[in-house]
């Protein structure tokens, strides 16, 4: 049997797309023409405990929303490289839109990784600065983000912050299922034709909750750039080498002026498309086994062991590190306050209105006529 | 010492219940953080709940195969001494989550659905208002209590469902009064509601067992259909007085579904696309089947099902590697000839035929394969075969002679070019040594895509596994 299937695994590997790969699923470091990376030897270890943290920190709101601490939960589970590797090629003025699972970026962008549990608890919006982070809220409706993201890359070109080392990217992250729909694909059309400083981050993780790829297109993802007339290129998403370097360069790309480009970060969602799905019911077990043997993290673990990068104590170290940060994210997530009722009125306009501020006073005031309410 | 109870959550966006499937912890169990305890299945999906607190099982609420409602405590937890990690605030159990039957409104005035929060049609908790009536106008928003929202009865939203206004045949309209004092004779709830009800797991289990829900009687609350109902169905005995067949109805309709529906969808895509030929060998195996004997007297071999379709397997295995061409897929630009056997074996299920296969069966030993035929069998009775099992074949084999038949004329499986029919094996007298002997004799049919396999091709392979099963010592040396 695992004779079997190391066979098939063998042959889905010979089979796989044609994709800019760093590091191979056996942590063997390969050379591309075209990308490399520079990382020092405390940078790759950083990027490994990117990784571990992440995926620690996943599972355990993962577990939260079964305990009935949380409402939903779209894990990320099997994209992590995807989203550090891009996350970290980010530089400090680029800005990000995210959809509802980039939990990576967002820890990668420095935000409290309480963040989006308070949004999936239900007790706030996503409350962070987007302007302060330089990272958007979570939008939960599929692409909606990759159309505020060119607009807002169409301001930055505007206001002239596009030209040079210090110019400013943008990125959107969408996934598989959202190419198909009309906003990214308006989003694709402004962005080219006004050469808007902007990449597109698709996470190809094959399913559209439970639609495969092959519901969504004919041609690889990252081909139909070429109609919208700027470049597409296509990443091993479970390569953090790899998506660090394509992104980076994309995002350069873009900074100096030179255009959109779209990646496809092909990678594979291990999980549930979100704690309300079953995958069980439309994947088989094998092609799961088949990407298993892709593991983002295992690989890096793979390549700084045989480097001597790494040794058992440092693997065990992060390990006790990504788990006291879970055990941390518990307890606070378990402590969040209630929201006030009055809360839903504060970030309706940021300078206020007098229609919203007449309705949130009327609103005070209803509910301080029950019995034992507190002003 | 503190115990805590663990409610049932709500898993996935608004749901009311689950079951539970499967314990994986026991009462007395020491249990980490997060540790998996017990498997749940809702009308979404069926998930793991893992251990919101570390400590031991004090009890189990439920036993297996319960529906529960969420918010109900499942598990009790003595976490010692209330030092856990975990601060004891327990969610504010909103009794708003527990359960109903879908449409039914329950008496917070939601309507439990399927899926998501259904409509709230009575503010049923509020808090009694501070001083006179309702506000000054001035400052309470206008409309101030509810004005919009009726407060609807439960009765009244549940009542209709229920044809409350039925005529009952004998009794004369006009002086049926509002408030009959007689009671409307008691029909069969179900029979006059257009909808049938059932809880999510049940409606799944009917699925799932290809039982029409619409074609039996409830037994359950308000005439709702019951997992026994479901059984019943399947078992043939209904549990509640079902719908009966009228002594002397002449024909009886099954609807098509389920797995005969998949089956007759394949078979005439297969028969009327792949020119079938099929060709029939008789042959005495009497030397085979005393082989098996020998091997099940050796040691190692002791606890393997054994069976004349190990040979068979075996025999079309190495057939195969002789003839590649058997095990091949017509496309209409190529023939596909795999380099791998993914050997399918028809089994007879309480569900309808199912074909599992067993994968690269060309690099399993003898003894791998026999485990492996004795799971694929054991599985697919259960019902449990997944899905991945059953793509994929290449070729099979259709064991007809467990029925007690000799041959037959086998169909395709759509993707592959051959399948083989393997009839009972009887005592018949037979020419051996130049005399009549009573022998173990068996037929053969060997169904073959004609597109891809000419009748030479065929009539070898036929030869090939007729020969090995005569001799298997032979032909192995011959050919292994």
């Amino acid at each position: 049997m695992t004779r079997a299937s190391s066979k098939r695994a063998a042959a889905a590997q010979a089979a796989e797309p044609d994709f800019v790969q760093l590091l191979t699923p056996d942590g063997q470091r390969v050379t591309h023409p075209e990308y490399s990376v520079d990382f020092s030897d405390e940078e790759l270890r950083g990027l490994y405990r990117d990784l571990v943290t992440v995926r620690k920190l996943d599972a355990e709101a993962t577990a939260l929303q079964r305990q009935g601490e949380l409402g939903i939960w779209a894990s990320l589970l099997g994209q992590e490289a995807a989203q550090v590797g891009s996350g970290r090629a980010l530089r400090e003025q680029d800005m990000a839109f995210p959809t509802y699972r980039e939990h990576g970026v967002l820890y990668c962008r420095g935000i409290d990784p309480i963040m989006p549990l308070g949004l999936f608890r239900g007790v706030d919006q996503g409350g962070w600065d987007p302007i302060a982070n330089k990272f958007g809220i979570y939008t939960i409706v599929i692409g909606a983000q990759t159309l505020h993201a060119t607009g807002y890359a169409m301001g930055v070109a505007k206001d002239g912050k596009v030209g040079g080392d210090e110019g400013e990217s943008v990125i959107a992250y969408f996934g598989d299922g959202a190419t198909s729909q009309g906003d990214v694909n308006e989003a694709f059309i402004f962005a080219s034709v006004y050469n808007a400083p902007i990449v597109f981050f698709c996470q190809n993780n094959q399913y559209a909750i439970s639609e495969p790829l092959t519901r969504q297109t004919r041609v690889p993802l990252y081909q139909r750039a070429s109609g919208f007339g700027f470049p597409g290129i296509r990443v091993d998403g479970n390569d953090v080498l790899a998506t660090f370097a394509v992104t980076r360069a994309a995002l350069d790309n873009a900074r100096h002026g030179n255009g959109p480009t779209l990646i496809e970060a092909y990678t594979y969602r291990m999980g549930a498309h979100t704690t309300s799905d079953d995958p069980t019911r439309y994947r088989v077990a094998s092609e799961v086994e088949e990407w298993q043997a892709k593991d983002p993290i295992l690989r890096l673990r793979k390549y700084l062991e045989s480097t001597g990068l790494i040794d058992e104590a440092f693997v065990t170290e992060v390990d006790a590190y990504a788990r006291e940060e879970a055990v941390k994210l518990r307890e606070r997530v378990l402590t969040l306050p209630d929201p006030e009722p009055g809360e839903m009125f504060k970030h309706v306009y940021p300078n206020g209105s007098p229609e919203v501020d007449q309705q949130a006073a009327e609103f005070a005031a209803y509910h301080a006529s029950f019995e034992g309410a507190h002003s | 010492m503190s115990v805590k109870d663990f409610p049932l959550p709500d898993l996935g966006e608004g749901l009311t219940e689950g079951e539970i499937l499967k314990w994986l912890v026991a009462e007395g169990d020491v249990i980490e953080l997060n540790q998996p305890i017990v498997e749940v299945e809702t009308a979404k999906a069926a998930v793991e709940i893992p251990a919101k607190w570390a400590g031991r099982v004090a009890k189990i609420h439920y036993p297996e195969g319960t529906v529960v409602n969420v918010g109900d405590p499942i598990i009790s937890i003595d976490t010692g001494g209330g030092s856990g990690t975990v601060a004891a605030t327990e969610p504010a159990a909103n009794a708003e989550g527990e359960g109903g039957l879908i449409g039914e409104v329950k008496a917070d005035g939601r309507t439990a659905v399927l899926v998501g929060y259904g409509p709230k049609t009575v503010t049923a908790k509020r808090r009694a208002r501070t001083g006179a009536p309702a506000g000054p106008a001035g400052t309470a928003p206008s409309g101030t209590a509810p004005a919009g929202v009726k407060p609807a009865s439960a009765e009244q939203a549940t009542g209709a469902a229920f044809g409350s206004g039925a005529v009952v045949p004998g009794t004369p309209v006009a002086s049926a009064p509002a408030a009959a004092s007689t009671p409307v004779a008691a029909a069969p709830v179900a029979a006059s509601s257009g909808s049938v009800l059932a809880k999510p797991p049940v409606r799944k289990m009917a699925r799932d067992l290809g039982v029409d829900l619409s074609t039996l009687v409830g037994s359950g609350p308000q005439g709702s259909i019951t997992r026994d109902d479901v059984q019943a169905a399947v078992n043939g005995v209904s549990a509640a007085p079902a719908v009966t067949v009228a002594r002397g109805e002449r024909e009886t309709r099954i609807p098509v579904k389920g797995v005969r529906k998949l089956t007759a969808a394949n078979m005439v895509a297969s028969a009327f696309s792949a020119p079938h030929v099929t060709e029939f060998l008789t042959v005495d195996i009497t030397r085979g089947m005393k082989a098996l004997d020998r091997l099940r007297e050796q040691r190692d071999w002791r606890d393997v099902r054994v069976s004349p379709l190990l040979l068979v397997a075996k025999a079309v295995l190495l057939g195969i590697k002789r003839y590649p061409m058997i095990n091949s897929s017509w496309t209409d630009e190529d023939i596909i000839v795999k380099n791998y056997v993914n050997l399918g074996v028809a089994a007879a299920t309480d569900r309808g035929l199912i074909v599992p296969n067993i994968k690269d069966a060309e690099t399993l030993s003898l003894r791998e394969l026999a485990d492996g035929m004795t799971d694929l069998v054991t599985v697919a009775k259960s019902g449990k075969t997944p899905p991945a099992a059953m793509t994929g074949g290449t070729f099979t084999i259709t064991n007809v002679g467990v029925f007690g038949v000799d041959t037959g004329t086998p169909i395709l499986p759509p993707g592959e070019a051959a399948i083989l029919a393997f009839g009972a094996v009887r005592e018949q007298p037979w020419v051996h040594k130049g005399k009549i002997k009573a022998r173990q004799v068996t037929t053969l049919g060997l169904s073959f895509d004609h597109r891809i396999i000419d009748g030479e091709l065929g009539s070898k392979f036929l030869r090939d596994v007729g020969a090995f099963l005569t001799d298997p010592e032979a032909a192995l040396l011959a050919w292994g």
